[in-house]
C-alpha cells in the first residue's frame, strides 16, 4: 500500500518546503523578540508578550482570518505589498509559511527566551572585559550558550508548521500543488469515499516525520548542551 | 596611575571610596561585603557609579560631571574574576585568544607562548572549562587577561574559592604577574596573601576607605575589622 500518488508526494514535498520556510524566516525574529523579552524593558512589553503568544490561544480559524484580512490581495498590507514588491501571499504557498509562521513564533520564541534568560550575565560581562562589543558578546558568548533553546523551538516551530490546519486552510484555501499540505490533503481525502487508503499513507507519512523532528531535536539539544557544559 | 573617586549607592549601603594607586600592586583589602567588588566592578566599567571620577593616568574611563563612561570593552582593563568566567563553549585555547581576537590585538606566537609557560597552561588548551580543576580555571582566566593585553590587572579574590592546596599552587603565578609590569589591583580579606603580592593597601570598610599606605599598614588593624 505504500506507493505514493504524485498527489500526495506533491503535498508532502509542500508540507516540507512551506514548514522550513516558515521556519527559517521566522527564525531572526525569533531570536530577536526573544532576547528583548528576556533583557529589555520597554513600554508595550507586555504587549508585545502578549501578541506573540496570541496564536496559541486563539482559534487557528481566527489567526487565519485576521492573516486573510491584513495580506490579502485587497486588504491594506496585502495590497501595498502586491503593488510595492509584486508580492502575493493569500492563496499562495508563501501565505501558507506565513501562516504556519505566526503560528509556530509563539513556540520559538518561548524556548528562545527562557534559555537566554538562563545564560549566566556575568559570563557575558567577562566578554566584555576582554574587549567585546556588545553585539559581539550577542554573537559569541548569548547566542551559542542559547543554543540549546534555540534547538528545541526551531524543531517546535518546524513540527507546528508541518502539522498547522486551520490557520493554513482560511488564509491560503487547499488548492492541490499550491497550499494543499499534508494536513489539508488527509482532510480532503477524509470527505471523499475512496479516500481511506491515501488518508492513511499521509497519516502515516506526517506521524514519521513528526518522530524524525523529535529524534533530531533531542539528539541535536543534546550535542548543543555537551558543547556548553564542557565534554 | 589609577585614580578613583566614586560614590555609588545601593538602598542603604552607600560605597564613598576616593584612592590612587601608588607602586605596581595595590590592595584592597577588607572584610567580605564591605564594597571591594563593587568598587572594581566600577574601575572595570561592570557598575556605573552614581558620581564621580575615574582615570589611569591621564585617561579619563569615568567622570559623572562631564558626561564620559567609557563602555568595558574600550577600558582595556583585565579582570579576573573570584569564579573565573571562562566561557564554557570554548576550549581554553579558544578562551585564552578571545580578548586578543575581540581587541584586534595581532597574533604573537611568542608573547602566547610565553604566557602559557608562565602560568603551566600547555597542556590544558584544548580541553573545555566544564573539565579544568579550580585551580586550573583560575590559571586560564589569568592567562586570558593578560593576554589582551590590559593596562591594568583587576584580581576579585582570585584564590577565594580555593582550598588551600590549589592556592599554594597559584600564588607562585601571582607573585610572578608583578614582574609583567602590568600594574595589578588584588582585592582580598587575606593579610597574609596580601604582604607577599602587594606593595601598597588600600583598607575598605563598611564602604569606605579607612586606611591606606604600604604593606605595614596591615600590622597596625585592629583584628576586630575582620569580624
Amino acid at each position: 500500500m505504500f506507493d505514493l500518488t504524485p498527489d500526495e508526494l506533491t503535498a508532502i514535498h509542500l508540507s516540507l518546503r512551506i514548514a522550513l520556510v516558515a521556519t527559517a524566516a521566522a527564525l531572526p525574529f525569533g531570536i530577536a523578540v526573544a532576547w528583548l523579552l528576556a533583557r529589555k524593558r520597554f513600554v508595550g512589553k507586555a504587549l508585545l508578550d502578549g501578541l506573540v503568544h496570541l496564536p496559541l490561544v486563539l482559534p487557528p480559524v481566527v489567526t487565519g482570518y485576521l492573516l486573510l484580512i491584513t495580506f490579502g490581495r485587497r486588504a491594506p498590507v496585502g495590497r501595498f505589498l502586491y503593488e510595492t514588491f509584486g508580492i502575493v501571499l493569500s492563496f499562495r504557498w508563501t501565505g501558507a509559511a506565513l501562516a504556519c509562521a505566526v503560528m509556530g513564533f509563539p513556540l520559538l520564541v518561548r524556548a528562545i527566551r527562557l534559555s537566554i534568560e538562563a545564560i549566566d550575565r556575568r559570563l557575558e560581562q567577562a566578554a566584555a572585559t576582554l574587549g567585546a562589543p556588545r553585539r559581539w558578546v550577542f554573537l559569541t558568548v548569548t547566542l551559542p550558550l542559547a543554543l540549546p533553546g534555540v534547538v528545541a523551538g526551531v524543531v517546535l516551530c518546524f513540527a507546528k508548521a508541518l502539522g498547522e490546519f486551520g490557520a493554513t486552510i482560511t488564509f491560503v484555501s487547499n488548492i492541490p500543488g499550491e497550499t494543499q499540505t499534508i494536513s489539508a490533503a488527509i482532510y480532503t481525502y477524509t470527505q471523499v469515499p475512496a479516500g481511506d487508503a491515501p488518508a492513511l499513507r499521509l497519516v502515516i507519512v506526517a506521524i514519521i516525520l513528526s518522530l524524525v523532528a523529535l529524534v533530531a531535536s533531542e539528539w541535536l539539544a543534546r550535542r548543543a548542551g555537551a558543547r556548553i557544559h564542557g565534554e | 596611575m589609577l585614580r578613583v573617586e566614586v560614590e555609588k549607592r545601593f538602598g542603604d549601603f552607600p560605597i564613598v571610596a576616593k584612592f590612587e594607586t601608588v607602586g605596581n600592586a595595590t590592595a584592597l583589602f577588607g572584610p567580605s561585603g564591605s564594597g571591594k567588588t563593587t568598587i572594581v566592578n566600577m574601575i572595570a566599567g561592570l557598575v556605573r557609579p552614581d558620581r564621580g571620577r575615574i582615570a589611569i593616568d591621564d585617561e579619563v574611563l569615568f567622570d559623572s560631571g562631564r558626561r564620559i563612561d567609557v563602555p568595558p570593552h574600550r577600558r582595556r582593563i583585565g579582570y579576573v574574576f573570584q569564579e573565573g568566567r571562562l566561557l564554557p563553549h570554548l576550549s581554553v585555547k579558544n578562551n585564552l585568544e578571545y580578548g586578543r581576537f575581540m581587541a584586534g590585538i595581532k597574533r604573537d606566537g611568542e608573547e602566547t607562548k610565553r604566557i602559557i609557560d608562565l602560568l603551566a597552561l600547555g597542556n590544558l588548551l584544548m580541553r573545555r572549562p566544564g573539565k579544568l580543576s579550580g585551580g586550573e580555571r583560575q590559571r586560564v582566566a589569568i592567562g586570558r587577561a593578560l593576554l589582551m593585553r590590559p593596562r591594568l590587572l583587576l584580581l576579585d579574590e582570585p584564590l577565594a574559592s580555593l582550598d588551600v592546596a590549589r592556592k599554594r599552587e597559584i600564588l607562585p603565578y601571582l607573585m610572578r604577574l608583578t614582574d609583567e609590569g602590568i600594574p595589578l589591583i588584588y582585592v582580598s580579606h587575606h593579610a597574609p596573601e596580601i604582604k607577599r603580592l602587594a606593595n601598597a593597601v588600600v583598607l575598605i570598610e563598611g564602604g569606605h576607605v579607612v586606611g591606606k599606605g604600604g604593606v605595614d599598614v596591615l600590622d597596625r588593624i585592629d583584628p576586630d575589622m575582620l569580624g
